[in-house]
């Protein structure tokens, strides 16, 4: 049952690389990378099950973490063009740049 | 101090619940890393109410289990809209205002309606939110007034939402 | 009363596993729903919500199902960390998405959406 789950994981893997591919605008493939990550993480856990070696799950915290930093530092390269910009709150100047 | 306290106390449970080792050396390593970790945020200056959110630990704890309810009543209809043969989505974007006062309170606020599938915080402007919702009948800014007051209650205390 | 108390212990060792075991698959299934979700849906701010499916009920179950078959404490707080982290970090990703999408300028579709259009626009 575990294996099954993780090969319906493994499926919707596949699955969003085709968003990822055909997506229409720089965001859907951000997104579908972003849901990629998730998805890595429960499988990373579910593999750690199903190959009864659950030290797979440190692998699986670093893998969520390192995913967050990097939809973050995508999203922030490609609105600012650099990473040397400070982010500064909206409202307070510095949104000349669309 | 309270709110190094607490930095303190999370950090080693964090150390504890991953590492599983208990002999004095690895303790050591831990304690030392504990340390460093301490001194790096005194100097980035970030323990103050956002670096150690842990006063309003337990009225976030009973804010929990009925954002977790909405969770799951908000996941059948989207599901439901995801499997249906014909896709029959109305999409809409609302304005919505909160009740909220401090910037830990409205990030509550904007976190659990994102959080909630078929409704996503787009911007946030003072105290008005721009959500866009997956249906139109459902996304109406007087079904956000619970969820506001429940959390303005969790995070800033009792009197913030009478 | 204790051995009542030891009897419930029994049947939970014997029901943790085939209970964990079907909530691991029934989460991978919202898994695959959210993710046929992103695939239908026709425009980014919509196929954000079908997104948000797999990172909080499917994400969810399945981890609740790893706690039930875990071995020991050291697991299961390993898997919270886990649920901590994906309940903390998937909505401000998402807000980071549509608000950098809504910067740039890609319009929302607003009004009711009927099979037609998805169709021509989406296969």
């Amino acid at each position: 049952m575990i294996a099954a789950a993780l090969i319906a994981i493994l499926f919707g893997m596949a699955l969003l690389l085709l968003r990822a591919f055909i997506g229409p605008t720089l965001y859907d493939r951000i997104l579908a990378v972003n849901s990629f990550g998730t998805k890595t993480v429960l499988a990373l856990g579910l593999l750690g099950f199903v190959m009864d070696r659950p030290e797979f799950l440190d692998i699986a915290i670093t893998y969520a973490l390192i995913n967050f930093v990097s939809t973050i530092a995508i999203l922030k390269f490609f609105r600012y063009r650099s990473f040397q910009v400070p982010l500064v709150r909206r409202g307070q100047g510095g949104n000349a740049d669309g | 101090m309270a709110y190094f306290l607490g930095l303190v106390v999370a950090l080693a449970a964090f150390w504890l619940g991953m590492s599983g080792h208990n002999t004095p050396l690895i303790l050591s390593l831990g304690g030392i890393s504990l340390i460093i970790t301490c001194i790096l945020a005194y100097r980035l200056d970030i323990i103050d109410r956002e670096g150690s959110p842990y006063v309003r630990l337990v009225g976030f704890l009973l804010y929990f289990p009925w954002l977790a309810k909405e969770i799951v009543k908000a996941n059948i209809s989207v599901i439901r809209a995801c499997v249906k043969a014909d896709l029959d989505i109305a999409p809409a974007l609302v304005k919505v205002k909160t009740v909220c006062k401090s910037d830990l309170a409205k990030v509550t606020f904007a976190n659990s309606i994102t959080l909630t599938p078929g409704t996503v915080t787009v911007e946030i402007e003072g105290d008005k939110l721009l959500v866009h919702g997956l249906y139109e009948q459902d996304s109406q800014p007087e079904a956000f007034v619970e969820m506001d007051q429940r959390s303005a209650r969790a995070i800033d205390g009792k009197g913030a939402a009478a | 009363m204790a051995e009542v108390f030891s009897d419930i212990l029994g049947y939970w060792e014997i029901v943790r596993f085939p209970l964990g075991a079907l909530m691991c698959f029934g989460g991978a299934i919202l898994c695959l729903i959210g993710t046929v979700g992103v695939l239908r849906f026709p425009d980014i701010y919509t196929r954000l919500h079908a997104a948000s499916i797999t990172d909080t009920s499917g994400a969810a179950l399945v981890l609740i199902g790893m706690m039930l078959i875990s071995p020991g404490w050291l697991v299961i707080s390993k898997l919270f960390a886990i649920c901590v982290f994906i309940f903390l970090t998937s909505p401000t990703a998402s807000h980071a998405l549509a608000n950098a999408a809504h910067t740039a300028g890609v319009q929302p579709i607003i009004g009711r959406v009927g099979t037609s259009e998805a169709d021509g626009g989406d296969a």
